[in-house]
């Protein structure tokens, strides 16, 4: 399984102008996971161990773009990430009783309605992240063609 | 009947040719009857035979064969190919040529298209005619197939039946596009097919079968005599009805499949070997306009040829070959070479449809229409047609022809015309039928007495009576819809949930069981074979989950029951909806395991002083020699306090060792290997250990539990083998891992706001219960505490892994004799009743539905997967379902569920049960199959689930509002009755009272205090109880015993019952003369009443007056009066028909203990709670909102 988390950090010559990243890619993870757990291919058990671990960090890289575009004064792009980064707060607040890090619980991941909607957020967020890579792409060439 | 017990395991994939012989060296003294052949048996029934001659009840443990590596499914290749050369030779050739053939053929289809046109009336009749035959004409067996048959029969009319048969062929291709797998093969057996002719002369059959299994060479003689007996049955229809003689035609030509092999030989092979060709005309034709058809055609070739055959067959049989009949013969096989493409195509979508021709020569046969087979079905809303209604274009236009042979080609351009007519059909015919009982509306709010005076029956699914008689019993399989609507969208308006109720372990007293090397079981889905599997011919099956065509093995062919060969229709699998298989070494994963049991004992002094470790001690000695399991059985014990304390038991030692572990933080096993013992080898050591005990810690002072570090090594102990642990626990775990606070605020247990921490407050439990169940250890957990102990908490650990829950709130071992007396008893059952190791369960249904979510004590690997480390007979499971894709082209569907466990004998086991139920397209039909107390428990789960995962005033506003939602639904389809008034269908009408009782369970209520304990706990038994033990549990019944009379008595065991007459939940039920009796699953209450007679307390009760009765009355004394015995025998009664031990408790009308009485009243007002009328108005008001 792979964690893609390719990060494109460039910063623009002219002072702090706009990092330009792409955050994790933990949701294409998620989705694959989350399919072969409806296909019968994996112990929720094993499933979960897997993606648990992988949670928090998505969440964390995906914070910390955030505070850098708070820095660097980027308000759309920053406004664009708050709604994703209130999500990630709300969601790990809300998550089932656990002592490890993580929000998949292997006893109630099996349930379809569970299943279903990790395997939606899944999706979005992938999406999300797909659109905003090439947002944040453009916003690059375009400062460094700019300057 | 006596072959060699143990037959040695037969190498894994023997060669073909070798197998049979094998056989039949194998199998010889099964031989009787007809049979000349040796080579018929296939392996291993000298075994079954003698199994199923002990039809009922457990089986003695044949020692199964172990045939290791027989891996299911392969005969299939070498196996057939091996077979196929014999028959050739045995058979006796045909007295037709091949070149014979070639000019029969047009002959055939000639006659054939004309004679409709003489015989067949009308065409002008059409659908309609044909529509209505569905319903009246030949009661039994009318599978779509036979109709189809009967139809195309009729259709052949004329000539132009083939250019527009051609034109049909474009429909199917539609649909079988579905099947891209079939298609090719088709072709190819098309070609053989021509080959087949030339090389030998014997019918295509040969050829055919070659897909299936051929019979064999034995065939021959002794199938002749079982066949000729559908036979007879056959021409004597015939007789009867035009129409009806041509379904027969069909009906045989299916068996006739069966049949074929043998009867073909002589007959008339001219039809056969003409019939061949014509159909390959046929195939040209699709083929060249549409290369997918192929998949139709694959079907069709067999079909007609086996159709012939029959024919062929009946005519000899009936000794006057008459004109008409040969006529109709051919006539019919020849149209339904034209038809058939579509009639198959259609099967082959729809899966089953074939009557199975044998069943039709033998009534209690397996009746396999499991797909959309137009059968009378129940009350006689004819709407059953459903599937038929509904099919997609192309089937459904096809299907009006089925039914009469009327209704001709003719009808195949006019698409459109023939879906409407189908369609109004189906809506003229719902409001046609006289309305069944269950849909007739009742005036909830005006009808004062809407409980009936006997225990509610699960409603009967409304299927013909064949099915009926074969199908799953409600107590162990229940769907909360007997009427599976069609479609998700359907479901979804008729607002009542979709679901499953499963009670798979339970104790039966008849099961047949089945010792059979191969298993037969789907080769895509892996269904195993069922009463509602669709035999379209003597050699193949059709799921009905999946609908894939599967090969029946050669040894299924061999009926052990009746020991008659080429019956597979009436082997015990094929009969009894409830079977259980022994299964073979594929089922393993490892050796079975033994019964190993590990028992948990918590010795602090809270318990201590509760007094329970004598009564668990006693009840163990009791039960040493009844725990279930053989002479592997190993058991151990840990005690702990703020320590673990192991017990070395190993055989030798003159008295147990107690080895203390201190180290609680990394706990660890002092001696591994003496801590789980044999039990029978380390009795004495056992007994010791028990018998000193209860008195080892009489003066202990250590108040800390330290349940974790102890759970821990138990589960170290046991993950080797796996088994069952029981952990008895007195208080809120207090050291190590795993300890937990009190998160119990008392002041908010009668809150009606919020209710708290229902959820567990650390997932230890939970990890370690999955750990346990990847050990395939279960824990099961006794919790006898005074005050809180979270038990949401720890609860975890039994219902993840599949273990059970006991909870004796304030027990003590003298102050409270009750728990007391519960305690025993339970233990008494828990340690002897049947356990199952290692088991996995899985749910299959008919394509399109799915499995939503699981409920019970249990952890699902997958979606259709459930492990459960122990299964015992007390557990209940629950099952949401959703309809994924719409059901059209189904007008059954069915549920499987298979349970595969260790028995504690180490057999490894399967028990099957399969569930067939009918679908429906109208939201009337939906409701009226409505099983009410289904729905209420299966509500009671999710809701339990909600409470956790949301909150409590959000479980119980859903509750009320699947009430409101679904009664509104029901009275907006119902636009005839008056909107204001509150209406129910009168399956639903007790929907709200149990709703509303619901709301004043324990699990539930608000208002009334509730300890969080015995919340937890009731919802736990929500979740884990069987489905009548649940309705006991929330809606109790309510019997006056003062006045037991002989009316309407039953006798059971020559012990005369009285059956009073259940009454309201009321208390203007209660009279203070009275007596009554309160059944509440695992307690009775006797409630006495002030000015009770006092006849009836001396009588009964034993003592003087109502003043000498005293407070705590556990028994009832055994008295020489008719009204004792009376009382005695009802009571005993009640307790028979459960398995779970049950409480009595006397309770007079001024004792403290009343207000458990009083709080089963239901339909009574609480302060915190509405009665049941205004619980009516309520919802009156919010369906008018």
């Amino acid at each position: 399984m792979c964690k893609i988390i390719d990060q494109i950090c460039l910063v623009t010559s002219c002072g702090c102008k706009p990092t330009l990243q792409n955050c994790p890619e933990n949701s294409p993870a998620q989705i694959i996971a989350f399919d072969e757990l409806k296909t019968d291919y994996k112990n929720p058990i094993d499933q979960c161990n897997t993606l648990n671990p992988l949670v928090l960090p998505e969440y964390l890289i995906h914070a910390f773009f955030c505070v850098m575009f708070l820095c660097a004064a980027e308000w759309l792009t920053l406004g664009l990430n708050m709604p994703l980064l209130a999500y990630h707060i709300w969601r790990y607040m809300s998550r089932p009783v656990m002592s490890g890090p993580g929000l998949y619980d292997p006893t109630t991941i099996m349930n379809a309605d569970i299943l279903a909607y990790c395997q939606k957020e899944g999706w979005c967020k992938l999406a999300f992240y797909l659109l905003s890579f090439f947002y944040y792409l453009y916003g690059m060439i375009y400062v460094l063609v700019s300057s | 009947m006596s072959a060699p017990a143990g037959i040695p395991p037969r190498p894994a994939a023997a060669p073909g040719g070798a197998r049979a012989p094998e056989a039949a060296a194998r199998a010889p003294p099964c031989q009787n009857g007809p049979m000349q052949n040796p080579m018929q048996f296939p392996f291993g029934y000298g075994l079954h035979l003698e199994n199923y001659s002990a039809s009922s009840g457990r089986y003695p443990q044949v020692p199964q064969e172990a045939v290791p590596s027989q891996l299911n499914n392969q005969y299939v290749a070498d196996y057939h190919s091996a077979c196929y050369s014999i028959p050739v030779q045995s058979v006796i050739t045909p007295s037709v040529g091949p070149s014979m053939l070639n000019t029969q053929q047009p002959q055939q289809l000639y006659s054939g298209a004309a004679h409709p046109v003489e015989s067949a009336g009308g065409l002008t009749q059409g659908a309609i005619s044909s529509a209505s035959h569905l319903h009246t004409g030949v009661p039994q067996s009318y599978s779509a197939l036979s109709s189809h048959c009967s139809s195309s029969t009729s259709s052949s009319v004329a000539s132009q039946g083939f250019p527009l048969s051609s034109g049909h062929y474009a429909m199917p291709t539609v649909s079988s596009a579905v099947y891209p797998n079939l298609s090719y093969p088709s072709m190819s057996i098309g070609s053989p097919y021509g080959q087949v002719f030339t090389s030998q002369s014997l019918p295509a059959v040969g050829q055919f079968e070659e897909t299936n299994a051929f019979p064999g060479p034995s065939s021959t003689v002794p199938r002749t005599l079982p066949h000729q007996v559908p036979l007879g049955y056959n021409s004597t229809s015939w007789s009867t009805s035009d129409f009806q003689s041509a379904q027969d035609n069909f009906n045989r030509n299916h068996t006739g499949s069966l049949a074929k092999a043998s009867n073909q030989i002589n007959t008339v092979g001219i039809v056969d070997s003409s019939h061949p060709v014509s159909q390959n005309v046929q195939f040209t034709k699709p083929g060249v306009e549409t290369s997918v058809v192929s998949s139709a055609v694959t079907s069709s070739i067999r079909t007609p040829v086996s159709d012939h055959l029959t024919e062929a067959a009946s005519v000899p049989s009936n000794k006057q070959p008459s004109e008409p009949l040969l006529q109709e013969a051919i006539d019919s096989s020849s149209t339904t070479s034209s038809a058939s493409p579509v009639i198959n195509n259609y099967d082959a979508l729809e899966g089953g449809g074939y009557p199975e021709t044998n069943t039709a020569t033998s009534s209690p046969a397996p009746t396999p229409q499991t797909s959309r087979t137009p059968k009378p079905f129940g009350y006689g809303y004819p709407t059953l047609q459903p599937g038929y209604q509904n099919a997609a274009p192309p089937t459904s236009a096809m299907q009006p022809n089925n039914p009469g042979p009327h209704s001709g080609f003719q009808q195949y351009p006019q698409y459109p015309g023939v879906n409407q007519l189908s369609s109004t059909l189906g809506g003229l015919s719902l409001q046609h039928s006289q309305q069944p009982e269950s849909l007739r509306p009742v005036n909830l709010t005006q009808d004062r007495n809407i409980l009936p005076v006997s225990p509610v029956l699960a409603p009967v699914p409304n299927l013909n009576s064949d099915l009926k008689k074969l199908n799953c019993s409600p107590d162990s399989f229940r769907c909360t819809l007997t009427n599976i609507p069609q479609t998700q969208a359907l479901l979804n308006k008729a607002k009542l949930p979709l679901g499953l109720l499963l009670h798979p372990f339970r104790d039966l007293t008849q099961l047949p069981v089945i010792t059979s090397s191969t298993i037969v079981r789907c080769r895509s889905c892996r269904t195993y074979i069922n009463p509602f599997v669709a035999f379209i011919d003597q050699r193949r099956w059709k799921c009905n989950l999946c609908y894939r065509v599967n090969d029946v093995p050669e040894e299924f062919m061999y009926n052990p029951l009746t020991r008659s060969y080429g019956e597979p229709h009436k082997r015990p699998e094929v009969q009894n909806s409830t079977v259980e298989f022994i299964a073979s070494s594929d089922y393993m994963l490892r050796p079975p395991q033994p019964a190993v049991y590990l028992f948990v004992l918590d010795v602090s002094h809270n318990a201590v002083e509760a007094g329970y470790l004598t009564i668990v001690c006693q009840s163990l000695l009791e039960n040493l020699d009844k725990l279930p399991g053989d002479s592997r059985t190993r058991i151990g014990f840990i005690t702990f306090d703020s320590t673990v304390q192991f017990y070395n038991l190993q055989e030798g030692l003159s008295q147990p060792q107690m080895l203390i572990v201190s180290d609680i933080d990394d706990v660890f096993l002092p001696t591994p290997d003496s801590l789980l013992v044999n039990l029978h080898e380390s009795k004495e050591l056992i007994k010791d250990l028990l018998n000193a005990l209860p008195n080892m810690f009489t003066n202990t002072r250590e108040t800390h539990s330290a349940l974790g570090p102890a759970l821990q090594a138990a589960f170290k102990l046991m993950s080797p083998t796996g088994g069952r642990i029981s952990v008895f626990q007195s208080q809120l775990p207090s050291l190590g891992s795993g300890f937990l606070h009190s998160r119990e605020d008392p002041n908010q247990r009668s809150s009606t706001k919020v209710v708290q921490h229902l959820g567990p407050a650390t997932d230890f439990y939970k990890k370690l219960a999955l750990d346990c169940s990847g050990q395939q250890t279960a824990v099961d957990l006794f919790l006898l505490s005074s005050q809180y102990s979270d038990l949401a908490s720890l609860a975890c650990m039994s219902k993840y892994s599949a273990g059970c829950i006991y909870y004796y709130p304030s027990f003590h071992h003298s102050h409270n004799p009750a728990q007391a007396e519960k305690l025993q008893k339970d233990l008494k059952r828990y340690l002897t009743r049947k356990i199952g190791f290692e088991a996995v369960m899985r749910i299959r249904c008919t394509k399109g539905l799915s499995i939503h979510t699981f409920h019970g004590n249990l952890f699902v690997r997958s979606t259709d997967l459930l492990s459960l480390a122990n299964v015992n007979p007390d557990a209940g499971f629950a099952v949401q379902m959703s309809i994924e894709e719409s059901l059209t082209g189904t007008s059954l569907v069915c549920f499987q569920t298979a349970l595969l466990y260790t028995s504690s004998k180490g057999e490894r086991r399967i028990r099957v049960h399969t569930l067939c139920l009918p679908v429906v397209t109208s939201l009337a039909d939906v409701y009226a199959g409505a099983d009410v107390q289904a729905v209420v428990c299966l509500l009671a789960n999710m809701a339990v689930d909600r409470s956790v995962s949301s909150s409590l005033s959000d479980a119980r506003d859903a509750l009320v509002n699947a009430v409101v939602d679904s009664l509104s639904a029901y009275i907006s389809t119902a636009s005839n009755l008056q909107q204001s008034t509150l209406i129910a269908p009168n399956s639903l009408r007790l929907f709200p009272l149990y709703v509303l009782a619901l709301l004043k369970q324990k699990a539930f209520r608000t208002g009334t205090s509730t300890r969080l304990d015995d919340r937890i706990y009731a919802m736990c038994q929500i979740k884990s109880q069987p489905l009548v033990q649940l309705m006991k549990m929330i809606h109790p019944n309510l019997y006056r015993i003062d006045r037991l009379t002989s009316e309407g008595t039953i006798h059971v065991n020559d012990r005369v019952v009285p059956q009073p007459p259940l009454q309201k939940l009321s208390a203007e039920k209660l009279t203070r003369e009275g007596a009554f009796l309160m059944d509440c699953g695992s307690i009775f209450y006797i409630w006495i009443g002030k000015s009770c007679d006092n006849s009836f307390i001396k009588d009964v009760l034993g003592y003087t007056n109502y003043a000498s009765v005293p407070q705590k009355l556990t028994q009832l004394p055994e008295l020489d009066t008719l009204s004792s015995e009376r009382a005695r025998s009802f009571i005993s009664w009640l307790r028979d028909s459960r398995p779970l031990s049950t409480v009595l408790q006397v309770i007079k009308d001024e004792s403290p203990a009343k207000t458990d009485f009083f709080q089963h009243l239901v339909e009574d007002r609480t302060e915190a709670a509405f009665s049941y009328y205004e619980f009516l108005l309520h919802i009156q008001q919010q369906i008018c909102k």
